[in-house]
């Protein structure tokens, strides 16, 4: 649906690698634009009309974000470059602070690299102890794991509301009320979930929520953390600069601004949050139970036609939404993709940023389609008849 | 050699598995190579005697290119000098290079002389052989 508004899909290319960025819509380009042709000006800081517009924009992209999450209050949203800038802010900037040796944080082998090395890291820096949660043989975390995963040191769950490779939809409402519970905080990874499916922190209770904007139809390099207002406000600052004191003297004393605004120093991504701000519009008019029962519908279809391959290995077809992890039987995923692209169809090869998946599902590395509402059956139908011709993958790859 | 033949070597050597086996015995040395930007990782295990590669073998996942190219050097290799075999990769990376390279010296290897004009695959196709010359 809507192809018409992105004009990547006049190239002539099949686009499923929406799991690693999404094509971005007119409406997200045009207002980038605007900026730049109309009111370019640095935010928070001029009594200049532009200025102005800026700041206005800034604040209410920040409101947009509050109201598709649904948290509670504005205040709540801090901008920042991506999903794994977030991750990285709450692991050393709150979980640092307030984490002691042999306190554990719980995740999961099919988390991507970005709610892994963080928390390794802090594992080396305070001796905290990164536990794994087990899957289940459809390599989803169920409740009854989580159970048997926490103890009385576990203080953190981090997860991906949906994995990036394995495409399972965690239970995350279920996991907080246990989490919450057991004392333990909830960190939850919506990169992949949040142009997908409703993500709502106050009805999922979810303490620090992260995404990146470029994963939902907008710009690069601009994403969100999402924190408890109380978290936030103990969260200490990583970086120091304009726009995120509000004093400071000579002997070195500072005052900090407000939350979240402490956190954004520097001149914040201004183009970004404005794209941001186009793409949540863009999302809200084609509404997400719209866009997620289109993708539920064209998921199920292509793991349907696949399974008629009997020479393609699918990895994960029991899941209803995400990633489809697929390989040609003894061929090479990465020469699978080559071949593919020879057909202008794009498909992401390797381990997907899940480097420990791997012990997991016992192969290394897949071919992954991430699919958006532009895609289509008829793309899958070439798809399927391409990979269907694979006798041919060397001679068209060599 | 048409691109045809060149195909035909690429995927015969591809598919031949006489090499590509792991090896426990200490009497080889074992390095890694591998290509962060993509997934290609393989272990090479070479064995000397004296100055003379004795035998080498790998094993590991790679592209076809990478597989391909790793098993052509080492049929290559064997039974060469650490000089002849120095001067074999570097002549081989000349030709990867797009470079004048000694045709003769490089055999089968001449099949991958199309990578020079597809930058993208070079380090496919220069897996084995960088980490070889290091070694030599």
């Amino acid at each position: 649906m809507n192809r018409e508004d992105f004009n990547m899909l006049k190239n002539n290319i099949v686009y499923f690698d929406n799991g690693a960025t999404t094509l971005k819509p007119n409406c997200v380009k045009e207002a980038i634009d605007d900026y730049y042709d109309n009111y370019t000006a640095n935010a928070h800081r001029g009594d200049y009309k532009t200025s102005l517009i800026v700041d206005d924009k800034y604040e209410e992209t920040r409101d947009k974000v509050k109201k598709i999450i649904n948290a509670k209050e504005k205040n709540e949203i801090v901008f920042s470059s991506g999903a794994t800038q977030s991750i990285n802010y709450i692991v050393f900037g709150y979980f640092k602070y307030k984490l002691k040796k042999d306190d554990e944080v719980l995740i999961t082998v099919s988390e991507h690299a970005s709610n892994i090395l963080p928390w390794f890291i802090l594992e080396k820096e305070i001796g905290i102890k990164v536990k794994y949660i087990d899957l289940n043989e459809d390599y989803q975390v169920t409740i009854d794991n989580v159970k048997k995963a926490i103890n009385n040191k576990t203080k953190v769950i981090s997860l991906a509301h949906i994995t990036n490779v394995v495409g399972d939809v965690r239970p995350i409402q279920e996991i907080s009320k246990i989490a919450h519970e057991n004392n333990i905080l909830l960190v939850v990874d919506a990169a992949q979930s949040i142009a997908h499916t409703r993500v709502d922190v106050q009805k999922m209770d979810i303490d620090f929520l992260v995404f990146s904007g470029h994963k939902m139809y907008g710009p690069t390099g601009i994403g969100v953390l999402y924190g408890k207002y109380d978290l936030l406000n103990e969260m200490v600052p990583l970086n120091y600069g304009g726009g995120m004191n509000a004093l400071f003297t000579k002997d070195g004393y500072i005052e900090l601004r407000e939350v979240p605004t402490r956190f954004e120093a520097g001149t914040p991504n201004i183009e970004g949050v404005i794209g941001l701000s186009s793409a949540i519009d863009y999302i809200n008019k084609l509404g997400i139970n719209n866009i997620e029962h289109y993708e539920q519908n064209l998921r199920k279809y292509l793991i349907d036609r696949l399974k008629e391959l009997d020479f393609v290995e699918v990895y994960n077809g029991n899941n209803n939404i995400g990633a489809i992890a697929f390989n040609i039987k003894n061929v090479f995923p990465q020469d699978t993709a080559i071949y593919l692209d020879k057909y202008n169809i794009c498909v992401r090869a390797g381990n997907h940023c899940a480097k420990i998946l791997s012990d997991a599902i016992k192969v290394n590395n897949t071919c992954r389609i991430s699919l958006s509402f532009y895609n289509t059956k008829e793309e899958v139908d070439l798809l399927i008849n391409v990979l269907k011709n694979n006798k041919n993958i060397y001679n068209e790859i060599l | 050699m048409n691109s045809n033949e060149k195909r035909n070597i690429i995927l015969k050597n591809y598919q031949d598995n006489t090499n590509r086996k792991d090896i426990e015995d200490k009497n080889y040395i074992k390095i890694n190579s591998r290509n962060t930007s993509c997934i290609d990782n393989i272990n090479i295990y070479i064995k000397f005697n004296n100055n003379v590669i004795e035998d080498i073998k790998f094993n590991g996942e790679a592209c076809v290119i990478a597989i391909s190219s790793t098993v052509t050097l080492i049929n290559n290799l064997i039974g060469k000098t650490k000089n002849e075999a120095l001067n074999i990769i570097n002549n081989y990376e000349k030709m990867v290079d797009g470079l004048e390279y000694d045709k003769e010296l490089l055999k089968e290897l001449v099949a991958f002389d199309d990578i020079s004009k597809q930058p993208s695959r070079k380090i496919c196709a220069t897996l084995a052989s960088r980490k070889i010359k290091e070694l030599l």
